[in-house]
Order: C-alpha cells, then structure tokens, then sequence
C-alpha cells in the first residue's frame, strides 16, 4: 500500500526524525488558511501516489498566502500519472544549502532491509545509480542484528564531511530504520534530506510503501489507505480478497492462480485479442467470490466478453461452478461468457454448468481463441 | 532419483489440525508420502486419523516431533502472522527442508526467517509456493497428485496453477517428470531458480527440465546464465507476464515490475541468449520437451 507524502511524514516525526511543520488541504481556501498561518513562503505539494509530481506542475513555491491560494486551485483537481489531486501539502519553504538521498527498501537478493543513501539527493536515485553510481552508498542491514551504531555513521559519513552534520544524519539514519521496521513499511525515501543554511539536518520530503501483508499490526496505518484515491472495483476486489488490476482491453478475464492469470492474459494478446483486466480469484474459491468476480470485471464497460479459466487444485471445479450460476442469476450479465473448468471435481462442475444450459471447454487455448473472436465480434 | 523429496521422506506437518493443513495430510498421506507427526500448539498428544485409519501423533512443538518420530522435512500450513515463526522453530529443530505454503508471510519476517534458515544450513521451499512432487514418491504439500507421472523431466516454477498448466500438457503428451518444484511468488524465497536447477543437475535420471518464470526479480537472468555456464542437459522455459503493466502488484507478491530487467521481455531475451528456447504459449512447453528429449 503507498501512502501519502504528509502520511509518511506522520511517521517519520513519529520517530523522532526532524520534518517542518504541515498541513493538508482539500481547498484552495483552506490553503489560504495554512499558509497564513504559517506567514512567510510555503511550498503547495500535490499529495498523489506517483513520482515526479514536481514536473508535473505539482510543486509550487508560494511567496504569499494569496499566492497559495491560487497555486492550490490550479493543482486540486489536477491529474498526475492519471492520478487526480484531491489534496495539498502546504509547508514552509526551507532555506536550502545542499540535499542528499536516504531510503532503505527490501533487497530480493540480499534478502534484506537495505540503505541505499547519496550525497546526490533531490533527484531520482535510479538516475544516480545510472550516471554517478560511486555517488551511492550500500548497505544491507543484518535483520538478526537491525542497524548497528557504527553502520548508521558509516553512512552519514558519505554524506557530510561536518562532523555536526555527521552526527545529525546518523541520527537521522537510524530513526529511519525504527520508522521502517516499526512501520511495516517496504520502502521507505527521503528525498530530500536537506541541510538549512543554520547546519540543520532536515526531512523535507518522503515518500513510503507499506508491505499489505504486514498491515494487521499497525491498524492505525492502515486508515491511511486512501479510499478516494482507489477506483471501486480495486477496492471491491480487496473486500473480496481477489487480485485484480484493470487494463484497456475488452475481453475479461477471472482466472485462477496469478500465473496461471497473467498466462491467460499473455494467450488473449497471443491470439490478437486485448485483456481487459488480471483477476485471480485465489485457492480457496467460495461462490460467493466469484460472484464478486463477475461484478468487478462486468463494471468495466469495455468488456466483450467473460473468460473463465479455471485449473482446479485448491479451488474445486463445483465450488467455481456454483459461482457462475450464482452470477447469473443475480447479475444482469450482457457479455457472452465462455469458460473452461479443469481439474479437482472437473465432472461435477461440469454438471453444474450444464443444468444452467453453460458448457465448458477443456482446453486453455481453445476457450481464449474463443473469448477473442466473440470480444473482436461484439 | 528425483530432487528434496522422495521415499525418504519423513514429514511432520505444522499447523495440522486446521482446515487445509488436514485437507492437505489426507491427499498427502493418500499420495503415499510418510506423515509421521503433526504439530499444533495446545494440541499436543492428539492424534491424526490417515484415509485409511493410520494415527499420526499430534505434538506441541518441533523439538519434541522430531526427536520422537525421526522427521526430516516439514510442511507449514500455519496462518501468515504465525508461519515465519513456524519456520524457524523447524529450522531449530533439525529439520533439513522446510516447505512453506502460506501466502501473505510480512516480508521482513521472512528475511528474519531465511537469515535463521541460512545460518543452520537449512534448505526452505517458499513461501508462498505450491509445494513439491516427485511423482511415484512423495508428495509435500498441494500440487494435484493426479496430474503427474513418473519420467525424465525436472519441473521448477514460481506459480501454482500455471505448473499444474504445463504438467497435465506433459502427462497428457505422455512423458513424465522426476519431480515438480514450485518454489513460491513471493519477493523474498529461500530456494530460487538456480538451488533447484544446481539439486536437479546433480540428479541422474533427470534429462530435461522446464522453468517457468514471471515478472519480477531477476532471478530467471540469474538462473539463465548458471544454466549456460553449469548444466549440461536442455532447458526448456515460459515467461508469464508479457502484457503485465510495470508498478503493479499482479497477484502474487513478487510479480511486480519495479525496474526496467523486470519485465517478461527482458527475462525471455535472457533465456533465448544462454539457449533455453521460450514457449510462446504453455502448450508449446510439450512439442519443445520433445525435441529437448528426442536431441
């Protein structure tokens, strides 16, 4: 789950990490409000989960509160990487002498939190790792020891030659391991870390993702989930606990197993057809999912038709079947539907169908070459 | 032969009594594998009934399961909050191979996990896999047992559904596999592509072996190169994952393109330059095996 870059500040305050003061607005008056408050320049952010909003137009500096005002009416409403911006970041400007990079994310290889810091910050780390990779700093975290106290200044010494700011930045480093691991969080950036003319080590920006499966430990980050921000059928899907990402195609699929689904999804392309979305309806498959299944995919308007692709392991054959019915009877469903059931109680899912006048195929690629042609025909 | 599990095998099952952990016993047992323990907390001193009668003791704790029964590898079936502790309470006690079923494990508790695993040089399967079969053998944890038959090629996959996919088209074809390894979608493993391609090269009756790959990681780059450097029998592979969208998260928890050798392309072009040749699609697995076999 991402989470906002206010959101993120929440936590690093939380633990201890020096970050200005701000406030959210969802109104170019309330904006107003904020920066009035503070006096002085603010900085506008839009609070969208997507990178480069600075380029965008997403980030502006406001050197009166009128200022602001007008700033945050071009930005609220704006849409960033297809994402619209329901809400601003005012903050005070900071004064600027120099901005590094700190953020630890989890290592596939290394199978392990891992820092990743750069005296180089205020600009993507990847085009830092690309153009001056000697820029960056390493270092994997042991998880049977967390970070130990010499690692944290081994890092901070990359950054700053100032033994003060040395001090301050290791400081900084080994809040933000608290704030990852206290988090559950996959990935955590500052970008800036800012140095203020006064010799202050600063947060000015962050930006944090926290892994799903850890979510049940920490119920009060999971109400940072932005409800507004997630379409309705991502968010049926999760009540429903089903996988499902929408695409721009037109033939909708509900598949089970994720492999098995972006399979399905490759084959549809294979025969020159578009997949309208990835849906796994996982192992454990009570009707009453894929009656949920059936909705989410027929909400999309794009969709032809409703491919069925079931390998029964877990899931059984019957349990699925009795799903499809349910659908269909409970759904007013336009698009022709073409399925293939196989595996675990196969026969008795096949039963089920045929009482409701609905055959199967058994074959994963006839049933694609065939959602493909009713999709190319609708 | 076959790879980690065989008629060898002594399995003691953690989180038995619930409802797929006995689910699962029963089409383990059924299959033939050696269920000699299970293992719940609280619920020590119980006993599991087998499809045909058989008891299999139910203990507290790992320690007592293994020094009572001779167990060597353990399957867990224990809820996500509980399994990274389920696991390294298997690796304490001696377990040599420890298969990890269970979806949606916190990643950092699984690097806490496989940090453990590493230090006592225990081999873990998953999370988040489907399990592994050597057809004929055994069979430790879920994968469909009447979709397999015994033969020459090595399976190793990190999806459930899609092996189950490729296999059924092998069997159907008639030709059989030594074993199926189905090594997990999460982001952090502990046995990947390369462990079971180095444990099936050292396996003799294995003549062939199939890796089907996704998004995400780079462990099939990896796994591409040792294939050139190291084996010496054919591969033959498929890439999930070609009209996946970079960012996000398709269903299993590794499959996710988070950079630019992410993607299905990039793994395929890595396959096809150290000469595994690439299915298009998951029936042209069987036609490519064959010419594999036939060479």
């Amino acid at each position: 789950m991402n989470i906002h870059e206010y959101q993120a500040k929440e936590i690093l305050r939380a633990s201890g990490i020096p970050v200005p003061p701000g406030e959210v607005a969802s109104t170019a008056d309330a904006a107003l409000a904020i920066a009035e408050n503070y006096g002085g320049t603010v900085v506008v952010k839009a609070q969208v989960h997507s990178g480069g909003r600075g380029k965008a137009g997403g980030v502006k500096l406001a050197a009166t509160p009128f200022e602001a005002r007008e700033h945050a009416e071009e930005i609220l409403g704006m849409t960033i990487s297809g994402l619209v911006v329901e809400k601003v970041l005012v903050t005070p400007a900071e004064d600027i002498a120099s901005e590094a990079y700190v953020g630890i994310l989890v290592d596939r290889k290394a199978q392990a939190a891992t820092y990743i810091v750069s005296a180089e910050g205020g600009i993507d780390i990847e085009e830092v790792a690309h153009s001056n990779p000697d820029a960056i700093r390493k270092l994997i975290v042991d998880p049977r020891h967390g970070l130990l106290g010499h690692q944290a200044y081994w890092l901070a010494n990359s950054l700053y030659e100032d033994p003060q700011l040395v001090r301050q930045g290791a400081k900084i480093i080994s809040q933000l391991y608290s704030a990852f691991t206290g988090s559950g969080a996959s990935m955590v950036e500052i970008n800036p870390l800012i140095v203020t003319s006064d010799g202050e080590v600063k947060a000015i920006d962050a930006k944090m993702s926290i892994d799903d499966s850890e979510l049940f430990r920490y119920p009060e980050i999971s109400k940072y989930r932005d409800l507004a921000a997630e379409p309705w059928a991502e968010a049926k899907a999760r009540e429903a606990d089903l996988s499902y990402v929408k695409l721009d195609g037109n033939v909708g699929c509900c598949v089970n197993g994720a492999g098995l689904a972006m399979a399905t999804m490759d084959l549809v392309k294979y025969y020159g057809g578009e997949p309208a979305n990835f849906l796994d309806i996982g192992g454990s498959s009570n009707p009453e999912k894929v009656v949920a299944a059936v909705e989410i995919i027929t909400s999309d308007p794009n969709v032809e038709v409703i491919l069925f692709n079931i390998f029964g392991g877990i899931t059984r054959g019957d349990d699925v079947a009795r799903g499809i019915v349910e659908a269909t009877k409970r759904i007013d469903i336009k698009p022709p539907l073409v399925i293939r059931l196989t595996g675990t109680n196969e026969k008795e899912g096949l039963e089920i169908l045929a009482g409701e006048g609905l055959s199967a195929f058994t074959s994963m690629d006839e049933v694609v070459e065939r959602a493909v042609q009713l999709a190319a025909n609708g | 032969m076959a790879i980690f599990v065989d008629e060898n095998t002594k399995l003691v099952v953690q989180g038995i009594t619930g409802r797929d952990g006995s689910f699962h016993t029963l089409q383990m047992m059924e299959y033939g594998t050696a269920v000699v323990a299970g293992v719940t907390p609280g619920k020590g001193g119980a006993t599991f009934y087998g499809p045909n009668g058989e008891s299999v003791p139910i203990f507290n704790a790992m320690d007592e399961a293994v020094s009572e029964t001779g167990a060597n590898t353990s399957v867990v079936y224990v809820p996500p909050a509980f399994a990274s502790g389920a696991i390294e309470e298997a690796v304490d006690a001696g377990i040599s191979l420890v298969v990890a079923i269970t979806e949606g494990i916190p990643v950092l508790d699984m690097a806490r996990a496989h940090a453990f695993a590493r230090d006592h040089a225990t081999r873990v399967l998953g999370p988040n896999c489907p399990g592994v079969i050597s057809p004929g053998k055994a069979k430790v944890g879920i994968i469909p047992d009447q979709i397999v038959t015994p033969g020459p090629v090595g399976v190793i996959s990190r999806s459930g559904t899609l092996t189950y996919e490729a296999v059924i088209q092998l069997t159907n074809a008639g030709i059989g596999q030594t074993t199926c390894v189905g090594i997990g979608g999460d982001p952090l493993i502990g046995t990947n592509f390369v462990d079971a391609l180095q444990a099936f090269s050292e396996d003799s009756e294995t003549e062939a072996i199939v890796m089907i790959g996704e998004i995400g990681g780079t462990d099939e780059q990896e796994a591409a190169e040792w294939v050139n450097e190291h084996l010496d029998i054919p591969v033959v592979g498929f890439i999930a994952g070609q009209t996946a969208p970079p960012g996000r998260q398709m269903g299993h928890a590794g499959a996710i393109i988070s950079g630019s050798s992410e993607t299905a392309e990039e793994k395929t072009k890595a396959f096809e330059e150290n000469g595994i040749s690439v299915a298009p699609r998951p029936v042209d697995i069987v036609g490519l095996i064959q010419d594999a076999l036939a060479s």
